[in-house]
């Protein structure tokens, strides 16, 4: 029989998770992502696999797209305003929505409540507030949800941590990915130098802007280098497209890896 | 949704506040140059250390910055209230007042002021405003010599150059560089001048000390004006602006409307924020206040020119208008990974890196500075040093649905990007279409080599210029999900 944990609200702590409910099953609602559904599906099939292996239960509302967040730091909020409604109709029956991306849960926490509101749908705001609450970004999920932070991965690589701009600066996740890299065994993890720094990808501004972002990327690629890691990881899609996109481009022999691939590892 | 009032934005032709070319442009020119990326690298890694080791001796340093944020916020809703309350206090301690709907008009103010004190040439202390309305044209334009005496301008302004940085304008040149325009262009400066630090500050302390001491109108800007007393204050780390202050008999300050502060306990946040932002010292070497004229001390006629050019039209903004609480600290250029790539004059304003691309393209109306809002990643970094918390990525999110919605209403047919924008939108709004449009997307697999896609069809082609894309994989994840739950195909 399935047992829902009591869902703690976001920035709360450990004290709420499993420790406190032995053999709680928690079911979590995956928003997988455009992205990953599309281009990246071992992303999502490795957030399943992780969290399966914890003891939950989780379920693919198939009702779902995208968050919109491309159109949204685009311009253009009105083509939006469809995808954040269905995202909010969608996940609004689920207690606990996780995704494998910091800066998706970004814009469904800092932008879809705000574009409803700017064109005039104060309910769909409400709502959207509400189901924001309720979504976590992969690392939240484990550490202040479910109150893991060794998952029991094996993961016998050369590791750099790539903290992704919206996972750090939106989300404010800190350290929280590199707490749960650290109880990966075998994993020898390394420092990247000026690791806060920004890739370069920025969605659109990575085309309309190409030659900034690359110049970014180079600086950033420049650094992954420096650490002799085999595998760049870091907790957005998006970001490690774009890295992975350059040291392919140059043969340079690092892979990227999404965190949930590394913690699903065994 | 805000609604566009109509107020009038900076007029074109006059000033520096417009882009000649669209930032992108400008910025591959400038990603080419390799000195300025290693001049530009190198000073703002070194001002964000400085920064960050001063800002983290304060325990209350975000309640610091959640004081300047609200202290500016109710000085923009009661803007009309202070800049009344300012212009009596100034007038009654002997002062004049003059205002200026835009950089026109307050060229013309300042230039009739300096003939009626029958002047040919001013001193000038470091100022964003008076550079932004292109007041150093408009003298000459009236043959009156205007001489920069802070350092950076006046290396700026002795290389034919423009400023970079709000703080460091020439933080562009390195100490070669700048021993060479000495060279070139001081004609009082010695043959055998080095590039040492000391030496180019010697070369023009000596050139600029001549200037000081016959020059009979300083113009300036400011930092804050007190509204309760009238008082003006400039902080400056040289003393040469002190000099502008105090020597000459005529002293007329330009000043953005948006700079006044309602009183002293509020200067009091703004005195410990800005120095740790800005130089990253704990205090500024010199702060400069006065209040209007005093008898026999300091100059005997003193102008303040209140500045609009666009800033009414900012303020009619409620989502844009935070761009006003701006103390150009320049901390927000210091962390940009942009600005440090491009340097300012990809900028094409005054005003460059992440607090220009939200105040120029308001200042001129979006549309004449179309592409800043852009120039940003929106990785944040801004956000989070600002003294003030603008939330600039947030501003630059609105300001950019400002530019696709006047764009909808000004032209008939919709751009490339709004078509594919709008198909996107319809696609993704619909799973059953969404999976349909995956299936197509496979298509990318029959032109993928060594597992990547290295020359994608424009508008993707500038991601594929210097990077691989991925393969679409054989399943999505949707597929593969309903497979394994047995629904699948």
């Amino acid at each position: 029989m399935l047992m829902r944990t009591l869902v703690p609200t976001a920035g709360s702590c450990e004290c709420w998770g499993l420790a406190l409910y032995p053999g709680a099953v928690t079911r979590i609602a995956l928003f997988v992502t455009c992205l990953a559904d599309t281009l990246f599906p071992d992303v999502g099939k490795a957030t399943v696999r992780l969290l399966e292996r914890l003891g939950h239960e989780v379920v693919f509302p198939p009702e779902q797209t995208c968050c919109g967040q491309m159109h949204v730091n685009t311009g253009y909020q009105r083509d939006a305003l469809p995808l954040i409604r269905r995202y909010v109709g969608t996940f609004e029956p689920h207690d606990v929505i996780v995704a494998p991306s910091g800066s998706c849960v970004g814009s469904i926490s800092h932008q879809h409540a705000m574009v409803a509101r700017r064109l005039g749908d104060d309910e769909l705001a409400r709502r959207a507030e509400a189901v924001a609450s309720r979504t976590y970004e992969l690392s939240q999920l484990l550490t202040d949800v479910l109150g893991v932070e060794d998952v029991g991965a094996h993961y016998p690589h050369r590791v750099a941590y790539h903290p992704t701009c919206h996972s750090l600066r939106l989300l404010r996740v800190g350290d929280r990915p590199l707490r749960l890299l650290r109880n990966v065994s075998g994993i020898d993890l390394v420092p990247l130098p000026d690791a806060e720094t920004c890739c370069g990808f920025g969605g659109t501004f990575a085309v309309k802007n190409a030659d900034t972002s690359t110049a970014m990327l180079a600086d950033k690629m420049r650094n992954v280098l420096a650490t002799g890691a085999e595998v760049c990881t870091a907790g957005d899609s998006s970001c490690l497209m774009h890295i992975g996109g350059g040291l392919s481009r140059l043969r340079a022999g690092v892979k990227t890896v999404h965190l949930a691939e590394i913690l699903a590892s065994t | 949704m805000s609604t566009f009032l109509g107020l009038p934005t900076a007029p074109p032709g006059v000033g520096h506040l417009r882009q000649t070319e669209p930032f992108p442009d400008a910025a591959r020119r400038a990603l080419g140059d390799s000195q300025l990326r290693r001049n530009l690298g190198k000073a703002t890694s070194h001002i964000r250390a400085k920064r960050a080791a001063v800002v983290a001796e304060l325990p209350d340093w975000e309640e610091l910055r959640s004081a300047g944020q609200a202290i500016k916020a109710r000085t923009m809703a009661r803007l009309d209230v202070y800049l009344d309350q300012l212009e009596s206090a100034v007038t009654a301690r002997g002062g004049d007042v003059h205002w200026a709907r835009d950089a026109t008009e307050a060229n013309a103010i300042v230039t009739q002021l300096v003939r009626d004190a029958g002047a040919s040439e001013v001193v000038k202390v470091k100022s964003l405003a008076t550079d932004e309305i292109g007041l150093n044209d408009a003298l000459a334009d009236a043959g009156i010599a205007a001489y920069e005496t802070d350092l950076a301008e006046l290396i700026v302004q002795l290389g034919h150059d423009r400023p970079s940085h709000i703080l460091v304008p020439a933080i562009h040149r390195n100490r070669a560089e700048i021993r060479d325009i000495f060279l070139r262009e001081m004609s009082d400066v010695s043959p055998d001048l080095t590039d040492e630090p000391a030496a180019l500050a010697e070369a023009a302390r000596r050139h600029l000390r001549r200037k000081f001491l016959s020059a009979t109108v300083g113009v300036s800007g400011a930092n804050f004006a007190i509204a309760e007393t009238g008082t003006l204050c400039v902080v400056e780390s040289e003393g040469n602006g002190r000099m502008c202050l105090t020597l000459p008999q005529t002293l007329i300050t330009v000043m953005g409307i948006e700079k006044v502060i309602p009183t002293w306990t509020d200067l009091s946040v703004f005195l410990q924020l800005l120095p740790r932002s800005s130089t990253g010292e704990r205090m500024n070497p010199y702060t400069s206040m006065w209040t209007g004229v005093t008898p026999g001390d300091g100059p005997q006629a003193v102008h303040l020119v209140l500045l609009d050019n666009g800033r009414t039209a900012a303020l009619a903004d409620p989502a844009g208008r935070a761009a006003l609480h701006c103390i150009r600290c320049s901390a927000c250029l210091n962390v940009c990974p942009v600005y440090e790539r491009t340097g300012g004059h990809a900028y094409g304003s005054v005003y460059p890196g992440p607090i220009g691309a939200v105040l120029s393209p308001q200042l001129t109306g979006v549309e004449d500075n179309a592409s800043l809002p852009y120039a940003s990643s929106l990785c944040g970094a801004c956000y989070d040093a600002c003294p003030v918390k603008i939330d600039i990525p947030s501003l630059l999110v609105h300001l950019r649905a400002r530019h696709v919605e006047e764009r909808r209403h000004t032209h008939r047919l919709p751009s490339a990007e709004a078509v594919t924008m709008a198909a996107a939108s319809w696609v993704m709004a619909d799973a059953g279409r969404f999976a349909a449009a995956q299936a197509g997307g496979k298509a990318g697999r029959l032109i993928s080599r060594r597992g990547a896609i290295s020359s994608l069809p424009p508008p993707l082609a500038a991601w594929t210029r210097a990077r691989d894309a991925p393969v679409p994989p054989a399943q999505t994840f949707r597929q593969w999900w309903a497979r394994r739950n047995g629904n699948g195909p």
